[in-house]
């Protein structure tokens, strides 16, 4: 019997079963079978995306309108489901929604294909916060985590989607991901990744209307045997547009591409970038693509980045002070990933806290 | 009772350049012992090959810390014996606070914040370590951390240089209160090394002893205020003439 072990890795990526954080949703998808949607708000739909595609025929016209089925063999895999399992979330206008709403994707059976669509819709001057946790039941299968989600955050709508990823050392992860921020709407991405995985390529492309706001930030620790190929992309069409893109990695025998763009596209549009990577030894590969494309004269664009290694005086520094080599990299390592992050509720940051400390606490470097 | 520290006979190099020669020191508790010398002489060389910093080279002789070689020892376990370094130029480590160190080092919270608060540094505390610091900023949180880590071997290198007239005042104060000088003397069981080229802290401290070091050797040595003076008299003129003496004494000798 697998619950208990189960509960634990829920746990791990932000899931609550207990009850002991407050949610005002709750939607676990077991291989591709749903096995909770509840909702405590009435102004908040948490359901599957198979119940949701009958009981809402205007879902199936959202799907596939952010990302093309064509892209890649993922997408075209995705589209070749009839009827793909997946989370349907679905705020109504106006509602604020006082308590983060959570998700998980559980890869439970051994070298399953978890095959989904997601969509997710905040009409006009809604918010939320959404944490969705994406797991393995136990480390020791191998699976595939293939997901399309599309995301439309309506005008004035502001939507806070903080995703842990928390996987298997031979599952590969394919996430394709399409955002619309409308007139002055809100999307704030919190990509979290600390444990060890055979594969992640995810690249999502998020198009910002006037006055809107797109920010992504990614926290990955990528740890043996990993390959990830993390980014975002802003395309910031509407005047007076906001996007940022604020990566933190560190490597340890594993690869890492860093990718982010953002194009300026329309007057008074505003984009920055900051790629930041630690490598921790001989065996690991950081490779920071940060791009920037202006098609139109009055936009700021600008980005920084910086990759090496820990510098051995800020080790020796700490070192004079009494903490071991060990404890001054472990101490410089969690410094760096733990970002605050702005417009995120305390509860969730306290999450993100926590996985980091775990992550650290786990790899005892 | 053992001394605090002994130096004997302590010679230096970074790769093959040799810094300091034959330097020898022996400091009790309650004793405070400070270097004198030009610019790039070893001074700080000196208190960073205590303390095992790279890139120096033991080449030869030996550093005591109560009776026992530390050579051997990693840079941070000569800090959990209780030798503490206040840096001329510390580091920038953006990633790390005070408080995320004072957490890791298991220092309480509160006692943290009240020092930190006395030295005008509260505003500091969860800032990434001298990112962005002052030149006095960075001095009151050396000053900070050896005041959290509580050393009995004080290794302060131009613990007042560039910083302003109130600034020196204060840093003086946490000086005196690292010392002990609040204690009588023989009550007393912290001692070290002050580098300085300035001197001006020494107008309260009572130094035991100074010495002018003169490419990489101690070429003076006497009461501190009297070392001081004369070097703000005459530079360090008359210690070199001692040295050229001592020089061709020492060649003549060698043969």
């Amino acid at each position: 019997m697998t619950f208990s072990k189960d509960k634990l890795d829920l746990k791990k990526v932000g899931y609550d079963e207990t009850g002991e954080t407050p949610r005002s949703a709750s939607f676990l998808l077991e291989d591709d079978t749903a096995r909770v949607s509840t909702s405590k708000e009435r102004e908040l739909v948490m359901d599957s995306m198979r119940r949701a595609r009958v009981d809402r025929p205007w879902v199936r016209e959202l799907e596939w309108s952010l990302v093309d089925p064509d892209s890649d063999e993922f997408t075209r895999l995705v589209a070749s489901h009839e009827d793909p399992a997946g989370n349907f979330i679905h705020v109504l206008e106006g509602a604020k929604i006082r308590f983060p709403a959570q998700s998980c994707f559980l890869l439970k059976a051994d070298r399953n294909e978890q095959v989904l669509h997601n969509i997710i819709v905040l009409e006009p001057g809604s918010e939320l916060h959404l944490i969705t946790g994406c797991t393995a039941a136990s480390y020791s299968n191998a699976g595939k985590h293939i997901a399309v989600t599309e995301i439309f955050v309506r005008e004035g709508a502001t939507l806070t989607y903080t995703m842990v990823h928390d996987w298997a050392p031979e599952v590969e992860v394919r996430p394709r991901t399409g955002i619309v921020v409308e007139q002055g709407g809100t999307y704030l991405s919190n990509y979290i990744a600390l444990t060890r995985v055979k594969h992640i390529d995810t690249n999502p492309l998020a198009i910002v209307e006037s006055g809107g706001t797109a920010r992504f930030n990614s926290i990955l620790y990528a740890k043996e045997g990993s390959h990830f190929d993390v980014g975002g992309r802003i395309n910031l069409r509407g005047v007076g547009s906001r996007g940022e893109i604020i990566s933190r990695v560190v490597a340890t025998k594993s690869s890492v591409i860093s990718r982010g763009l953002i194009e300026g596209k329309n007057a008074d549009t505003k984009g920055h970038m900051e790629c930041n990577g630690i490598m921790l030894d001989e065996e690991a590969l950081i490779h920071a693509i940060p791009e920037l494309k202006a098609t139109y004269p009055d936009t700021e664009l600008s980005h920084e980045a910086a990759v090496g290694k820990i510098a051995g005086e800020q080790l020796n520094y700490l070192m004079s002070r009494g903490l071991t080599e060990e404890e001054a990299r472990a101490l410089i390592i969690r410094g760096f990933l733990d970002v605050k992050i702005e417009g995120l509720p305390q509860s969730l940051q306290k999450v993100i806290d926590q996985m980091i400390e775990q992550a650290m606490a786990k790899e005892a470097i | 009772m053992k001394p605090l520290l002994e130096i004997e006979r302590l010679t230096v190099a970074i790769d093959d350049a040799p810094l300091l020669s034959n330097v020898n020191m022996t400091i009790a508790a309650g004793e405070i012992h400070v270097v004198f010398g030009p610019n790039g002489t070893g001074k700080s060389s000196l208190i960073k090959a205590i303390m095992g910093l790279p890139p120096y080279r033991i080449v030869s002789g030996d550093v005591r810390f109560e009776g026992k070689s530390i050579l051997h020892l990693p840079i941070d376990e000569r800090a959990r014996l209780g030798i503490g370094l206040a840096f001329q130029q510390p580091p920038a480590v953006r990633d790390v606070s005070l408080a995320a160190l004072g957490k890791a080092l298991g220092i309480d919270k509160r006692k943290l914040h009240d020092e930190a608060t006395q030295l005008g540094m509260d505003g500091h505390i969860n800032r990434g370590l001298n990112d962005g610091f002052s030149g006095g900023e960075q001095k009151r949180s050396e000053l900070l951390q050896l005041l959290l880590q509580q050393p009995k071997l004080l290794l302060l290198d131009e613990p007042e240089s560039g910083v302003d007239v109130d600034s020196l005042k204060l840093l003086t104060a946490v000086i005196e209160r690292l010392f002990q000088r609040d204690l009588p003397i023989r009550e007393r069981t912290v001692g070290g090394i002050i580098v300085t080229h300035t001197g001006s802290v020494l107008k309260h401290l009572h130094a035991t002893r100074g010495y002018v070091l003169v490419n990489g050797r101690i070429m003076c040595s006497g009461a501190p205020l009297d070392i001081f003076d004369q070097i703000a008299e005459n530079g360090f003129g008359n210690c070199l003439a001692e040295a050229q003496i001592k020089e061709k004494i020492h060649d003549f000798l060698k043969g």
